[in-house]
């Protein structure tokens, strides 16, 4: 017997923050909405209490709050001769796993992406010419303007309570904050954090070498604060305890702490949580979609019916729901025909490791977000004209606290593993040890992208998502440029050893956790040819179909995501209570 | 002893009672006002609507569904749910239209008898646990509003388990002597020297509301006694004292951070968790601005106590010491080292009159099973805290919550390790975790 639920007006796929923020905004226009989470419920209260939360071997080492791959995992090679393998330990696919998504536990770092991240074919083209783009780079526009983004990321801020300042405000450019940034209308609705000692030293050696350095805009709440959605925040302690973690003070920036709690109060929202969706059901005629089927928690497999459905899980996980569904033509990496799976691509991350003699980095406190930044680096702020690349990287401080387990190995070169030296070199690098992170940008090229596995599967059976990728020219020249330049600024900064870093200088692998900014795969755009979704992230193919998240970004900015997919999932909100809803059908003709 | 005791003054309160006495204890005619032909499940029309709507208003300030609904049901008013006494469980009724479980063949003289006289449609005495003695302050008016909007509520067949509490509390004739003892069988008298706002406060706060049911303390039979609304143990709640008094109620407290408070479930300083979380969640929260205000108006014009404030324990008191370290290591994350908390999140614990009363018990409670704020409208995030029993031994308990009641200024009686071990015990929370 099929197990049916009542229809909803909306079904909505992983309630992260694209899940959450879109449910918010689409009960609040009156609409009934499910939102189905493959993890469980979490407490802020009871499940992340301060008194224990600060257990680094359970949330950290052990990853306690991500989808385990023993669950779901995907397949790696790095190029399309080689036969892909299933990453089965724990690695830079984080996916989340719990009511909350990844939102719940990221370190808040809540960027904007730059004007020209958006547009980048059209800005390259015009500033350089064609021939600034290597072989093969997939470069093309999102569809979407920063100008027409603008205010989705401004509600953005204030629903998360970012901590920041300002740097192009109205036009005018504000003193100590980030001069290279989109124009703002409105200033971030809490103050920055206060500077630690690692993020004043970066702050004075970046300036008297001529950058601009700022607070990064922090998604943990430098004072007491009540959302727009009447959701309070209390400030956050500086317990160093955020990436991996969950927040028990409701400080840090999470679906949990901002929006849930006024989902809640909803009696037309409802969430079926450890309930894992595995399709999305098509009309006989393949035009529209008329629910999905999921599997709950006793492994019954129910359908959930929806006049719209919305995916919202992770990134990864969105492409391999629409490959399971049948939906939209798959990439073809020989004829570069297709979309699904197409642009793919991660972050590319280069810096520094600075060893300093005697310092005091103090690194018992400390937030996810605590960084100064100089973005003179970044996007298209600086002239490319000789260098053979485009894009470039946010280069940054964190002062994050210690991780007395994750850092053990972040030691000067030619300290031993072991031993009486080694823990001699630990105690002294507590206060003397930590690195310069070049967040860069990532372009998708057509040799890369992400299908069905034709031989591994999950727990039921479902072909795995296989990863082709590898770093493109691009990627690497972009990468070695800025570990020259996190190098010089380590040396102003006065470690006393500075290392290189430059995860692009090898092969890309899974294990190497560079960051775990995952883009691409169902992109958005402007071309049914080159991009699954139109510039309202909706599917070309069926228009009642959403797709949410990075999945959506035809290539990566020097930033962390979460604020743009913040933006584009209200954006997308946007579209459907004022737009589809009066008149269901797509919203962009071709 | 007690039992005998009890047993005892039962019996000489029924000989001595006389017989007027009683007659007028029970004289329910001032419910004859009410039609006796209609019943409950004979359905309304169009024209009810505007009383119906008034109605749900008086449900909602009496609470209503707060015990005639099992925890965690979806069937509002069905009962089921065990109120427990110190004398047994006491299960509310189905109070919904249906004719067979519920009350769908009464009328609503009968229904006024029972809300207002605690009678059943037998005549039979209903347990105190039903709050007539507040509610027979409840008008008329608002009486039938209430009675048109309990006959629009969605029949549910739901047959509740019958009361049986032991000898001789299963007598419930002998109600009549408690009524005799502690019912004051009149209505709402306003005061003609006090404004229209402290009158409605007053009403309110007497009648539907029935906040004496918890915050005024009882004597041995369960009757309010004279401190009125001057806290009282709930057994593992301390209800605590919303009188004037400056140290344990609420005389420091404006009149708009006492309506903060009903509104949102939390204001400057404290955060209603327990069942006053569930009261505000249910009730106050719904409640107009103009009533909350008269609500406050009222309670800030009532006495408090004679007591005087303790002086507070010397910061050299062993207790003092050792609360201080627990208190830094595992509060102040969220109550910060100045006890101020954060404002309609984390409580308060300076100057917070709730936690200054003689009476530990919700401390205690908190701190062992940790507590959840009031989810309202308003304010949706209900900041919550974990419990700490698996953590604290009860020395710790006892030393921390001491040191709460006697820091930054306030000023309370020392909490013992043995009050302590008692409500674990009582909360069946389990030891602290053994060290390795």
């Amino acid at each position: 017997m099929k197990n049916v639920r009542p229809k909803a007006d909306v079904a909505i796929v992983g309630l992260g923050w694209c899940g959450s923020l879109i449910a918010e905004e689409l009960t609040r226009a009156g609409l009934n909405v499910v939102a189905i989470e493959r993890g469980p419920w979490f407490e802020t209260a009871t499940d992340f209490p301060p008194s224990v939360d600060t257990d680094e071997l359970r949330w950290d080492t052990r990853r306690g709050m991500l989808l385990p791959p023993a669950v779901e995992t995907s397949t790696f090679r790095n190029n399309s001769n080689q036969k892909a393998l299933p990453t089965r330990d724990w690695n830079l696919n984080e996916m989340g796993y719990n009511v909350g998504g990844s939102g719940t536990h990221w370190a808040g770092m809540a960027w904007r992406f730059t004007p020209f991240d958006l547009e980048p074919y059209t800005q390259t083209v015009k500033r350089y010419g064609e021939k600034q783009i290597t072989d093969g780079l997939i470069l093309q526009d999102w569809g979407v303007t920063y100008d027409e983004l603008e205010p989705f990321y401004d509600r953005f801020e204030k629903i998360a309570g970012v901590s920041g300042k300002a740097g192009r405000l109205n036009g005018e450019t504000i003193p100590d904050g980030n001069p290279f940034e989109g124009n703002r209308s409105s200033e971030y609705p809490l103050p920055p954090l206060e500077g630690m000692r690692l993020t004043d030293i970066f702050r004075d050696a970046t300036k008297a070498m001529g950058y601009h350095p700022f607070m990064v805009p922090a998604g943990q709440a430098s004072r007491a604060y009540v959302n727009p959605l009447g959701v309070r925040m209390g400030p956050c302690t500086y317990c160093g305890y955020c990436l991996y973690y969950g927040c028990g003070n409701f400080s840090k920036s999470s679906p949990n702490a901002c929006v849930i709690p006024a989902l809640m109060q909803r009696e037309n929202f409802t969430v079926l949580t450890e309930s894992a969706v595995v399709r999305v059901n098509k009309a006989a005629d393949g035009k529209t979609a008329t629910g999905v089927t999921y599997i709950d928690r006793n492994n019954q497999e129910w359908e959930q019916p929806a006049d719209i459905v919305v995916l919202s899980a992770f990134q990864m996980q969105n492409v391999r729901l629409l490959l399971l569904s049948k939906i939209g033509q798959p990439y073809n990496p020989i004829t570069k025909t297709g979309v699904v799976g197409r642009a793919y691509s991660f972050q590319t991350v280069s810096g520094a490791n600075l060893f300093f003699e005697d310092e005091n980095l103090n690194q018992f406190i400390g937030a996810g977000a605590l960084s100064q930044q100089i973005d003179d680096f970044n996007g298209d702020n600086f002239d490319h004209s000789e260098l053979g690349f485009i894009g470039g990287a946010g280069i940054l401080v964190v002062a994050r606290g210690a991780r007395p387990i994750g850092n053990a190995d972040l030691l000067p070169p030619g300290t031993p593993r072991w031993g009486k030296d080694w823990k001699k070199a630990y105690t002294h690098a507590f206060q003397n040890a930590t690195f310069i992170f070049g967040q860069g940008t990532s372009y998708s090229h057509e040799d890369y992208y992400l299908d069905l596995d034709p031989e591994y599967t999950d727990d039921y059976g479902l072909p795995l998502l296989r990863v082709t990728f590898d770093y493109n020219e691009n990627d690497r020249r972009s990468a070695k440029f800025i570990e020259e330049k996190s190098v010089a600024i380590g040396k102003a900064m006065g470690a006393k050893t500075v290392v290189g870093t430059n995860s692009a200088s090898g092969h890309y692998s899974p294990y190497n956790l560079a960051s775990d900014h995952t883009i691409g795969g169902a992109v958005m755009g402007t071309d049914p040819k080159t991009s699954v979704l139109n510039r309202y992230q909706q599917s070309w193919d069926m228009h009642n179909l959403f797709v949410l998240g990075a999945s959506s970004f035809p290539n990566n900015a020097g930033y962390n995501p979460t604020g743009t997919i913040g933006a584009l999932s209200l954006w997308t909100a946007k579209a459907i209570i004022e737009q589809y809803l009066k008149n269901p059908g797509p919203l962009v003709k071709v | 002893m007690k039992k005998i005791k009890i047993i005892g003054s039962l019996a000489v309160i029924a000989a001595a009672v006389a017989a007027v006495l009683l007659w007028r204890n029970g004289d329910a005619s001032a419910d004859e006002v009410a039609d006796n032909q209609i019943q409950m499940k004979q359905p309304l029309s169009q024209r009810d609507a505007a009383a119906v709507a008034r109605g749900k208003y008086i449900a909602i300030a009496g609470d209503c569904v707060a015990c005639h609904t099992a925890p965690g049901s979806k069937q509002p008013f069905s009962g089921g749910y065990a109120i427990s006494t110190p004398f047994g469980d006491i299960f509310a009724s189905n109070i919904t239209p249906d004719a067979e479980t519920g009350i769908g063949n009464w009328t609503e003289r009968d229904f006024y008898r029972a809300v207002r006289h605690g009678k059943g449609k037998e005549g039979e005495n209903l347990y105190p646990a039903m709050p007539y003695n507040a509610y027979v302050k409840v008008s008329d008016k608002d009486m039938h509003d209430l009675w048109m909007y309990m006959r629009s509520v969605k029949p549910v067949r739901s047959k509740v388990p019958e009361t049986q509490l032991p000898f001789p509390y299963n007598i419930r004739l002998a109600m009549m002597g408690w009524n005799l003892l502690f019912f004051d069988n009149s209505g709402f008298t306003p005061d003609p020297s006090q404004s229209d706002a402290w009158n409605r406060g007053a009403y309110l706060v007497q009648g539907l509301e029935h906040c004496a049911a918890c915050h005024t303390a009882k004597n041995l039979l369960g009757g309010d006694t004279r401190a009125y609304l001057q806290g009282s143990n709930l057994g593992d709640w301390h209800a605590p004292d919303i009188t004037s008094d400056p140290h344990t109620g609420i005389g420091q407290w404006s009149e708009e951070q006492i309506v903060q408070y009903l509104k949102l479930g939390s204001n400057h300083v404290a955060v209603a968790s327990g069942p006053m979380a569930e009261a505000v969640t249910n009730s106050t929260q719904h409640l107009s601005d103009d009533d909350l205000q008269a609500i406050a108006s009222y309670l800030k014009s009532l006495p408090g106590g004679d007591k005087q404030p303790p002086q507070p324990l010397a910061a050299s008191h062993p207790q003092m010491k050792s609360g201080e370290n627990i208190y830094s290591v595992n509060c102040t994350a969220c109550h910060n080292s100045n006890g101020k908390g954060i404002a309609n999140l984390a409580a308060g614990l300076a100057n917070n009159p709730g936690l200054q009363a003689d009476d530990a018990t919700s401390i205690i409670t908190t701190i062992l099973q940790g507590g959840r704020g009031a989810v309202t409208q308003g304010n949706p995030t209900s900041g919550a805290m974990p419990s700490f029993a698996w953590k604290l031994s009860d020395q710790q308990v006892a030393a921390v919550a001491t040191y709460i009641r006697n820091a930054w200024g306030n000023a309370a009686t020392p909490v013992s390790a043995d009050e302590v071990a008692k409500q674990r015990a009582k909360l069946k929370l389990p030891e602290q975790m053994p060290e390795r």
